[in-house]
């Protein structure tokens, strides 16, 4: 409800389409301020789809329901200004952008989240030692502080950059998609103590996954089973085992 | 007018910041164009016989030829008697003048421009600028201060009165009248522009700069600039333009000539920002540039450095003629067309002694209904033995309705040089865009960032101050091209 003071994210009866094709049914969803959820769900369940629906990628449209966040009305804000409020993304497939070195995209970003606070812009000093204490503490190599965007990045580099940018901006409420995906053991868990470090008891996180073994690095207050559009089943961390167990058959009625 | 017409108005006079005119006196010729009227124009700048001559044969030669139609670019007909050849913005004396006598609309406008006339207030106090309104130069300053080095840095229609040998040994030697249409007609007709020579041995201490501004309507702007660089010396000089929005196509013909001798440098950087013309394709200023470089002496240097972001046609070759041995010629270019701007451009590296090397790095950046062409002749001759040239043209795309095109030219008469040439065409995607938006990034910012990065090689050979500008201005150019 609105007037909970530590909720983070409320979503009500949200139906999205892309192209036409209606791929979430109905999702009701409660963040609170602290909680870790996990979305899981079998292949074409619509995982992806609620994490771009919810940052507001413009190829999907939302046709009915609400999304609250932080007591604001996500859905009239554009995809900046969700981020300016506090909503991060780490992408599936983060894209590569030639030409823009990290530093001048993370100063601009960080920037622009300034300004919308009111806030001053950092100096270039500043800014370059905010730079050297968020690679510290998740490991990012100064090597790929210095390149282009994502250019050249291994999958494992680009998920470890997802979350260093998620250090720079210090989100309310992060959503990783798919994390895990085309990582070896030994890149997952630096990637998971990245995400534990940064999260706090204000902060909230949620993440998307096809399977359990990130689990296992980041526990969960939360496990919820999305299944043709809609959320099937939500319960405690031990339901993420039982899926690893018994897969996603027995819930798909 | 109903009211979203006059907020889309608004709109665009915000996008383009210098489409102001400026209420000011200006007498100006009868449209159209005779031997008469080149005669006249002669004669109310007080030209010698030899340059009148010089006119009349440029003329003649002119009515003999027609408008080029080899561009990539589709060019109206231009109707050259409906234009003004002449227009002089105020009365003003002949000889040396003081701020005092400068028409207070004129200062303002310099000013409004950011280019202070007033020395006090340069441009980090080390830039001295020839300001160019129409057709006559109103001001240049830090004259005194050049010249104690012996260096001349003065209006042409000065160095015709002041300078006649040194402007009567170069004019027309490097671009001859026969050269093109457009050279032949401002050969002719050709009103002001800068004179610049820099003695044998002097470095000059500050960067010379030249600031074009188109104002009365129904004018052209037909300037020529002339640079010696003397054996050993160095210059680095800019050259800026902007126009006032108007309805209709304003023309605008210039020839540029440099002249440089053995071991001397010279740094050519260009940021030109003429009115593109709306949204719709209306009005802009036609840009037709003939540039051109003699690399003379041995180990001679000439670097041309051009961010082209105005006019609604630009067809411009900034050009290297590599004679002296060792000497070097570059060319690095961006050129951005946005709605229904044309591009036509490039250059030319004509390497006729030994050992001379050239490098050409072209980006070309088109969005909306734009086109946008790179054309650019690597020529070798016989005698250029060990010549060596590298070429790289790059198109970024946003959008799928412009058009970006490569038209490269080798011509190799000897067989010990070595060309390259690489070539790409890339685009902006809406991924891009997106993942800049998570991170808090606004679009037209994220495109800066993109388009800003993609130029960095060519952005930073300009000089500081200009590099700047420029970053800012691809921006904005570029503003509401995606999305």
């Amino acid at each position: 409800m609105s007037n909970n003071t530590n909720e983070m994210l409320n979503i009500k009866n949200l139906h999205a389409s892309i192209a036409g094709k209606e791929i979430l049914k109905g999702i009701d969803l409660e963040v609170r301020q602290g909680e870790v959820h996990a979305i899981m769900g079998p292949n074409g369940s619509g995982k992806s789809t609620l994490s771009n629906v919810l940052v507001g990628h413009p190829a999907y449209t939302v046709t009915e329901g609400s999304v609250t966040f932080r007591g604001k009305n996500l859905l009239e804000m554009a995809p900046e200004d969700r981020s300016h409020e506090g909503l991060f993304l780490s992408f599936q497939y983060p894209v590569e952008i030639p030409g823009v070195s990290m530093v001048n995209f993370m100063r601009t970003a960080v920037n622009e989240q300034r300004a919308y606070k009111g806030l001053e812009p950092l100096s270039a000093n500043e800014f370059l030692k905010l730079m050297r204490e968020k690679r510290a503490l998740v490991g990012l190599d100064s090597k790929l502080a210095n390149r282009s965007v994502n250019e050249g990045f291994s999958g494992g580099e680009k998920k470890r950059n997802e979350i260093f940018q998620m250090a720079m901006l210090e989100p309310c409420l992060s959503i990783l998609d798919e994390t895990d995906s085309g990582l070896d053991i030994d890149a997952l868990r630096i990637v998971a103590e990245g995400v534990n470090k940064l999260h706090t008891p204000d902060n909230s996180v949620i993440v998307i996954t096809h399977y359990q073994r990130l689990l296992n690095y980041i526990h969960p207050d939360v496990v919820h089973v999305l299944y043709e559009g809609r959320i099937v089943k939500t319960a405690g961390p031990e339901l993420a085992l039982e899926l690893e167990e018994r897969g996603y058959d027995w819930l798909k009625e | 007018m109903s009211e979203s017409n006059a907020f889309a108005k608004q709109l665009a006079e915000e996008k383009y910041k210098y489409g102001f005119t400026t209420d000011v006196d200006t007498d100006v010729f009868q449209r159209g164009l005779n031997e008469e009227v080149v005669r006249q124009i002669s004669s109310r700048k007080g030209e010698p016989e030899w340059l009148l001559d010089f006119r009349l044969r440029a003329y003649r030669h002119w009515t003999t030829q027609t408008c080029p139609r080899w561009a990539h670019l589709k060019l109206p007909e231009i109707d050259y008697q409906a234009i003004s050849y002449y227009a002089e913005p105020m009365s003003r004396k002949k000889g040396p003048q003081s701020l005092d006598e400068i028409d207070p609309e004129v200062m303002k406008t310099f000013d409004k421009l950011g280019i202070p006339l007033e020395e006090r207030l340069a441009l980090s106090g080390n830039t001295a600028v020839d300001a160019v309104m129409d057709s006559v130069s109103v001001k240049t300053t830090f004259k005194e201060r050049l010249a104690e080095k012996g260096i001349i840095f003065c209006s042409i229609s000065e160095a015709v009165r002041e300078y006649p040998d040194l402007v009567r040994q170069y004019l027309g030697s490097v671009v001859s009248y026969r050269d093109n249409f457009f050279a032949a007609l401002n050969s002719a007709v050709f009103s002001d522009g800068s004179f610049v020579y820099i003695p044998e041995g002097v470095r000059c201490p500050m960067e010379l700069s030249t600031y074009f501004r188109i104002n009365a309507a129904g004018t052209g702007q037909f300037e020529r600039t002339l640079i010696v660089a003397d054996k050993d010396s160095y210059v680095s000089y800019l050259e800026g333009c902007t126009a006032p929005m108007r309805d209709e196509n304003q023309l605008h013909a210039a020839i540029v000539e440099i002249i440089v001798l053995d071991r001397a440098e010279v740094k050519y950087s260009t940021v030109q920002n003429w009115y593109p013309g709306d949204e719709n394709g209306q009005g802009g200023v036609f840009n037709f540039v003939t540039k051109r470089g003699h690399c003379r002496g041995v180990n001679s240097k000439l670097s041309w450095t051009q961010v082209e972001t105005g006019s609604a046609i630009t067809w411009k070759y900034p050009s290297c003629v590599l004679s002296g041995e060792n000497s070097v010629g570059e060319f690095y270019s961006v050129a951005v067309t946005n709605n229904y701007q044309q591009a036509d451009t490039g250059t030319k590296m004509i390497h006729l002694g030994r050992n001379t090397r050239s490098t050409i790095i072209s980006k070309g950046i088109s969005a909306g209904h734009s086109s946008n062409a790179y054309r650019g002749l690597v020529r070798v001759g016989e005698k250029a033995e060990g010549a060596r040239n590298y070429s790289q043209c790059d198109s970024l795309l946003l959008g799928d309705k412009c058009g970006a095109h490569t038209f490269p030219y080798m011509d190799i008469h000897n067989e010990t040089a070595i060309v390259e040439h690489e070539a790409s065409t890339s685009k902006i995607s809406e991924e891009q865009i997106f993942y800049c938006n998570q991170r808090g990034i606004k679009t037209e910012d994220a495109i800066g960032l993109i388009v800003n990065g993609y130029a960095k090689e060519v952005l930073n050979k300009l000089p500081m101050e200009f590099a700047v500008e420029a970053q800012k201005l691809l921006s904005v150019s570029l503003e509401g091209s995606v999305g």
